[in-house]
């Protein structure tokens, strides 16, 4: 059976055909969809996993105790679970392994667009990339027979377009793998004695991986009209230059990708008159390349920076440019993303904003679209805050930091975070905004929300109890819409000389709301709309940032958008002349 | 089934660019095209600025196109038609939908939201106007907006012919197919 899927779906889809046992990971985009899908398939188990490293190391666990198992995360998450992956790469597994890092060229949602490439050479793992979603099924089972023959975990690299383009796969049927029974091995523990001897095991290992790379179908050959140019491309970029050049140009498509077959490279280059690298962001296989001293065109012509398209390798390689239609484009207004109407963000950082002499640290949820002076990582808010802090006050310049992140984020990496504030006692408001669930990457459970991603039950671990054991004495749970207890709350917080913590409690706007939200929010859902007698056209509520608002200039009048407006009233909390009311009354 | 043909949908996170390019290319696989979608999550949902391109032909190699290359743009708010009109190719179609939506940026008066887009984009190239949020609120829901939107692109594509009972039904829940079908024909119908 044919169907359309994303990469990510694929990859699913691949995992369960393959008889994956095991299956962790942190959502991040756009890496989210891997799990949620695996989720479908009960025949594995499945799993959200509080961050990357220990959704690689519970993976690790898995395999060494025979299943097949993997771990997905976007890019940056990889560099949360490098730790383990470099040891893992000296271990070598037991059942396969995959570790699945979606990265993000052109940074569609990300704070950077680092090349997980070069981990599989830093880390001497093998790597495959698939180039559409067909490629990611099939290359889920080849990679775990990879894995389980050399010893080795894999590094299965996907790209944004892989993950979230959609193309046709042919389905396949799951085969049930028994799990391999443990035997306790030295290789599991690896003390400096043992590792000195993996070591020497991994150096084989990637000779033995190299000759692989050189004979499998996953890196072939496709010959063009004739042999003037000949590409080497591997991932999506493999996309975009077969539709640039079509039968123009031949093709060594690389889909084992680490080692690099370079004695194929050699051989094709020996056939062509002209050889071109074209990969996304670093020459990473044009840098091996040229090292085996074998001459390329690589990123002198195709860019360093960003994500390619058919168009910029177009006009790279051949100097043209599409024909467009003239007009003038700069009267387009920007449309950057905003918290949405309703979002319990929204009355904290209206009433944060008036503070003077602070400093907010911050990092990449949904309240990174909030106002912020600094944002560096997932979990970073309160750490980065506590170094500011100390600086701040040895120069004696009053000014005040407020870390914030929100549950999920905390869960990931902010309660080492807060801890290292206490530990060392900085003078830091540490605000945890928690909105019950894992918001800017679609709405996952995590430790705190009280389900798991099978939408079973879990331990719902309490953000206020983990404070207190941490060491927190000032704590203060408040309600964010409530725009008085909101600035009470951020004064309480800088009253002290030792660290506070804010939790702001209430659900994201979009939340699909479970039995014991119900029980503790209530049915709060409402509509506002605008008094246009009362509206004085002040402006006050526009101010709020809230999309549901807007302004007619012309009657000088608010209006609400009742599709948009969830009635959390922060609006009707600034207005001052009462203008905005609930519908219907 | 040589030529592949390449289609932009565009407009605010949250309209259902993507439920109508997934029912879009749910109808072409389904008549035996080679199809590809791109879409992108994340940060777009956020109210930014969302675009989906969907190509279908005979073979279809890359998930994404560039500018100049789309066959008709179908913009779900009228600003938005204007952001992506350069990836429309000269000669293609648009669809706009008679819809504003202010940006952050207009609304804090930091830069004015274009009043005269459609008029803008009516002078560059072949388009048809759509009161799409007006016929689907006649049909019962304003949220059914980008399948009408979608009927108008069937049309101007010549893809009437397809499957797409079965491509709505596939795509939506049970309650919401009566009114979607409805929808599909009156966008259909607006551009006739």
């Amino acid at each position: 059976m044919k169907q359309l899927m994303t990469g990510n779906e694929a990859v699913a889809r691949g995992a369960w055909e393959a008889g994956v046992h095991f299956a962790s990971a942190y959502p991040g985009t756009p890496s989210t969809e891997i799990l949620e899908n695996i989720a479908t398939y009960k025949d594995i188990y499945s799993e959200w996993a509080p961050n990357e490293k220990v959704a690689l190391e519970a993976a690790i666990g898995a395999s060494f105790a025979g299943g097949r198992a993997l771990a997905a995360m976007k890019h940056v998450g990889l560099n949360v679970a490098a730790d383990p992956l470099f040891t893992v790469g000296y271990t070598g597994v037991n059942g396969g392994l995959l570790v699945i890092s979606c990265d993000d060229p052109g940074l569609h949602s990300s704070q950077d667009e680092q090349d997980n490439r070069h981990y599989a050479r830093a880390a001497k793992i093998g790597m495959l990339e698939p180039s559409n979603s067909q490629e990611a099924k099939d290359m889920i089972k080849i990679a775990l027979e990879i894995s389980e023959e050399f010893d080795t975990p894999i590094l299965f690299r996907m790209t944004t377009r892989v993950c979230h383009s959609k193309s046709i796969v042919e389905l396949g049927e799951r085969e049930e793998r028994q799990v391999i029974p443990y035997v306790k091995k030295d290789k599991f523990n690896p003390v400096p004695a043992i590792s000195k001897v993996l070591h020497t095991k991994v150096e084989e290992r990637i000779k033995k991986l190299e000759e692989f790379s050189n004979k499998t179908e996953l890196n072939y050959i496709e010959w063009g009209k004739d042999r003037k140019i000949g590409i080497v491309s591997a991932g999506v970029a493999y996309q975009y230059a077969k539709e640039v050049f079509g039968d123009n140009a031949s093709y060594l498509k690389l889909g084992f990708t680490y080692p690099l077959p370079m004695a194929k490279i050699r051989e094709f280059a020996s056939q062509v008159e002209q050889l071109i690298v074209v990969e996304e962001l670093d020459p990473f296989m044009e840098d091996a390349i040229k090292a085996a001293g074998i001459p390329c065109i690589g990123k002198e012509k195709i860019p360093l920076e960003g994500e390619l398209n058919p168009d910029i390798v177009r006009k790279a390689l051949l100097g043209v440019e599409n024909e467009t239609i003239k007009y003038d484009s700069s009267v387009v207004a920007k449309r950057p993303p905003v918290l949405c109407a309703g979002c319990p963000h929204r009355g904290f950082f209206y009433e944060l904003a008036k503070f003077k002499d602070i400093v907010i640290t911050s990092d990449i949820g949904c309240y990174g679209l909030g106002p912020k002076d600094i944002a560096i990582c997932m979990g970073g808010g309160f750490s980065v805050a506590h170094g500011a802090q100390k600086v701040f006050n040895m120069a004696g310049t009053g000014k005040r930091c407020i870390g914030v992140m929100g549950d999920s984020t905390f869960f990931h990496s902010g309660i080492t975070s807060m801890l290292e504030a206490v530990y060392n006692n900085s003078n830091v408001l540490l605000v945890v905004l928690d909105n019950r669930i894992t918001g800017m990457t679609g709405h996952q459970e995590n430790p705190g929300t009280g389900y798991a991603l099978s939408g079973e039950p879990a331990n719902a671990t309490d953000i206020a109890e983990i404070a207190k054991a941490v060491g927190v004495k000032h704590i203060k749970t408040i309600n964010p819409l409530k725009l008085d207890e909101v600035k009470e709350g951020i004064k309480w917080g800088l009253g002290f000389d030792t660290p506070a913590v804010l939790i702001t409690r209430w659900p994201c706007a979009l939340k699909k709301l479970s039995k014991e939200d119900k029980q503790e929010f209530g049915d709060y859902k409402a509509v506002n709309k605008v008094d246009t007698d009362k509206c004085i056209g002040c402006r006050m509520c526009i101010k709020t940032g809230c999309p549901a608002l807007a302004f007619n200039s012309e009657t000088k009048k608010a209006s609400i958008d009742r599709n948009q407006c969830i009635g959390c009233d922060v609006c009707a909390q600034v207005c001052p002349k009462k203008a905005i009311v609930r519908e219907g009354k | 089934m040589s030529e592949v043909k390449n289609i932009l949908l565009c407009g605010v996170g949250g309209q259902g660019t993507i439920l109508a390019s997934r029912i879009l290319s749910t109808a072409l696989l389904s008549a035996g095209y080679g199809v590809k979608m791109s879409e992108i999550h994340g940060m777009s949902q956020r109210g930014g600025s969302v675009v989906t391109q969907v190509r279908y032909g005979d073979k279809v190699a890359s998930p994404i196109i560039g500018k100049g290359s789309a066959h008709i743009l179908v913009a779900f708010e009228a600003m938005e038609a204007l952001r992506y009109l350069e990836g429309l190719a000269p000669g293609g179609h648009v669809v706009v939908n008679n819809y504003m939506m202010p940006t952050a940026t207009t609304l804090a008066g930091q830069e004015e939201y274009p009043l005269d887009a459609i008029e803008r984009v009516k002078a560059a190239a072949d388009t048809k106007v759509l009161d799409a949020a007006k016929i689907a609120t006649e049909l019962g829901n304003a949220k059914a907006m980008n399948i009408v939107l979608l009927g108008a692109l069937v049309k101007l594509m010549k893809l009437d012919n397809l499957d797409w009972d079965a491509a709505i039904r596939e795509c939506v829940k049970p309650a919401f197919v009566e009114l979607n079908l409805k929808a599909l024909k009156a966008g259909m119908d607006a551009v006739a």
